[in-house]
């Protein structure tokens, strides 16, 4: 399959904004600008834009801890996601939510979720809607290597799976949860063989590849409407910390580097080039602009009222 | 008016209101041809089909989150949950994810389902499958907490809970589900709203506050007081604990002077702590004649032997005591 043009750009663009995303709000936090915590997606670009940009609109996805680029490859506004990361009024969740809860629901996105695993059960339950309702449409569940140890991973598989709901769960497997590495928190190397388990398809493939993450999904998304839910496991990694106190005691400076020369951003950069769909002059002018669309979003999340205390009891319950 | 039972009155506001409305869907552990695991649900499947009522694996986990991304996404689902002791399996994505959805990503979506579970002890199930929990559910913003006492409020609330816009845990009371009293016909619908207590005995020298199957206990204990002469007893049952209807507590406890609270939970931290604080922390605290005082089952898991069972929850004996102390 070769992928239109208008594709590459918006797969790599959303790669640049996602980089910058995290590299500016990153830099807010030295300037002590971030009241709580935050998990940057740095080096895993591809697998949330890949997947993300694979789907429509009214799919849905359900995000995790670690997941902007899973938001900005659902479309979300980087306005709108800088300012809850700062706290702010005008933020996606009102400065109540913070970057561990991102959500746009006019975009599909169920929200991000602070409990690992915590999605599942709910993605579960968005599919279920589609499926009743006779959708065309699928959910995305994202979570990660360590929610694969989680009970609800278990429990949603097997409702998935025995209900027949269209479901991608998207395991992005950067190999650690926090600081335990996968080789001491489950006794297998390949995470997608758990899908056997369940009597559905499971798929690994290498989550730095955006490309081929895109069309693996657009596969996907058609499997999961006819056969019912799949498992497809993104090996990537993260090059910064856990969060934001993490000393990385865990793993070797060699390790990382050896990841960051396999960055996603990189690699498809260098593969548009090599194809000749996009020339120097216009990657570099793509990624100017992703800097200056993250700059006005830091300006606007920074220029953005503070939330009032007088709100406190709004949308704890709905009328 | 007719006499139906408490199971069938949750049946019934259950299949009117699916009637009405295809976005309710009903999903469980056994709910299905077996009709649920005290026989609630006998004949929704035959009637509403495999579609909307499902039988789930026993999963209370993603049985509670499924139905929290179904609410999210346009149904209104109702799920059963066989024994409220096992909302404890369920209890991150209840308290984590439906309770906090809409708070916490600022206001986008809401999660209107209903968790159906029965509660409390006295049918020789011990430890596991006898709690009263709704101190757990009702300390969680976001939730909303019932507990009716009778067929008739059963109906209504559910029917209210059915609509209403949040996750409301709807905790029944084994013990009741065959108990009859009187229900409106089919045709007369009718709903109660959340946040109503209902005074079910008028009286003047004391007020006794309780909620569940403890309602029936307390109001045969006010009967014999009446009869002897001794006093004339008040019994409100609040219905839901969240929302609470303060307004109509206070408003007794200045008219009788003598507040007792009674529930089947362990006292310790049960919700008779917060009824309590009700009444003292507001103007009726002036007009008490006595200390608020509780009533609230022992503080010691449910045990098995049916002496020692009826024993650790409030009996007729305990509240008799507990008035006579106040009086």
């Amino acid at each position: 399959m070769k992928l239109p043009k208008t594709v590459q750009k918006e797969l790599h663009y959303k790669m640049l904004l996602t980089r910058e995303f995290e590299q500016a709000a990153a830099k807010l936090f030295i300037q002590g600008k971030v009241h709580g915590t935050a998990h940057f997606c740095i080096g895993e670009e591809a697998t949330g834009v890949g997947v993300c940009s694979a789907l429509e609109k009214e799919d849905y996805i359900t995000q995790t801890h670690r997941g902007h680029n899973q938001g900005i490859g659902k479309n979300m506004d980087i306005n709108r996601m800088m300012a809850e990361f700062l706290g702010k009024e005008t933020g996606y969740c009102k400065g109540k939510g913070g970057c561990m809860h991102i959500a746009d629901f006019s975009v599909g996105s169920l929200g991000a979720n602070g409990i690992v695993a915590g999605g599942m059960p709910i993605a579960t339950g968005a599919a279920l809607s589609q499926k009743y309702r006779k959708s065309e449409n699928i959910t995305v569940c994202f979570f990660g290597d360590g929610a694969a140890n989680e009970g609800a991973f278990h429990e949603s598989l097997n409702l998935a799976s025995v209900w027949k709901l269209p479901v991608i769960f998207v395991c992005t497997n950067n190999y650690y949860g926090m600081s335990t590495h996968i080789n001491k928190s489950m006794n297998i190397e390949d995470i997608s063989i758990r899908a056997t388990s369940y009597g559905i398809k499971g798929l690994a493939l290498d989550g730095n590849d955006v490309v081929t993450i895109y069309e693996e999904t657009k596969k996907a998304k058609e499997y999961v409407k006819e056969h019912g839910p799949m498992l497809m496991v993104l090996n990537t990694y993260r090059w910064m910390g856990h969060s934001k106190s993490d000393s990385q005691l865990y793993r070797s400076k060699e390790e990382v580097e050896e990841w960051k020369d396999r960055c996603p951003i990189k690699r498809h950069r260098e593969y548009l080039l090599e194809n000749k769909i996009f020339t120097e002059k216009e990657l570099d002018s793509m990624h100017e602009e992703a800097a200056a669309a993250v700059k006005a979003a830091v300006e606007f999340a920074d220029n953005s009222p503070e939330p009032k205390i007088e709100n406190i009891f709004d949308d704890v319950y709905a009328d | 008016m007719r006499d139906i039972t408490y199971a069938q009155a949750i049946n019934e506001a259950m299949s009117e209101e699916m009637r009405k409305d295809d976005s309710i869907i009903f999903f469980g552990e056994d709910v299905g041809i077996y009709g649920g695991a005290f026989g609630v649900s006998r004949g929704m499947f035959e009637e509403f089909g495999e579609e909307r009522v499902r039988d789930t694996p026993i999963s209370e986990l993603v049985i509670t989150g499924c139905a929290a991304g179904a609410a999210m996404t346009g149904l209104r689902p109702i799920v059963e949950i066989m024994f409220s002791d096992f909302m404890m399996l369920a209890m991150e994505q209840l308290a984590n994810q439906a309770a906090k959805n809409r708070f916490q990503f600022g206001g986008q979506g809401s999660v209107p389902m209903v968790l159906r579970t029965p509660g409390g002890s006295g049918t020789g199930a011990a430890e596991q499958h006898s709690q009263s929990l709704e101190a757990l559910v009702a300390h969680i913003p976001g939730l909303k907490v019932v507990i009716p006492s009778t067929p008739y409020d059963a109906k209504g609330l559910l029917k209210a809970a059915i609509h209403d816009n949040n996750p409301v845990v709807f905790i029944e009371q084994k013990l009741l589900y065959r108990v009859k009293g009187p229900v409106p016909e089919v045709e007369e619908t009718y709903t109660i709203p959340l946040g109503v207590a209902d005074v079910k005995r008028e009286g003047t020298d004391l007020t006794i506050i309780t909620y569940g199957r403890m309602v029936q206990r307390c109001l045969t204990v006010a009967e014999q007081f009446a009869e002897s002469g001794e006093a004339n007893i008040e019994v409100i049952d609040i219905r839901t604990l969240v929302p609470l209807d303060k307004e109509t507590l206070i408003k007794s406890a200045k008219k009788t002077g003598r507040v007792l609270i009674v529930h089947e939970a362990c006292q310790t931290g049960g919700f008779g702590g917060e009824l309590s604080s009700t009444i003292v922390e507001s103007d009726a605290f002036f007009y008490l004649d006595a200390p608020v005082k509780r009533l609230g089952g022992l503080d010691v898991p449910i045990p098995y032997n049916p002496q020692l069972e009826a024993q650790v929850v409030p009996t007729e004996e305990k509240i008799i005591a507990a008035v006579r102390e106040l009086l």
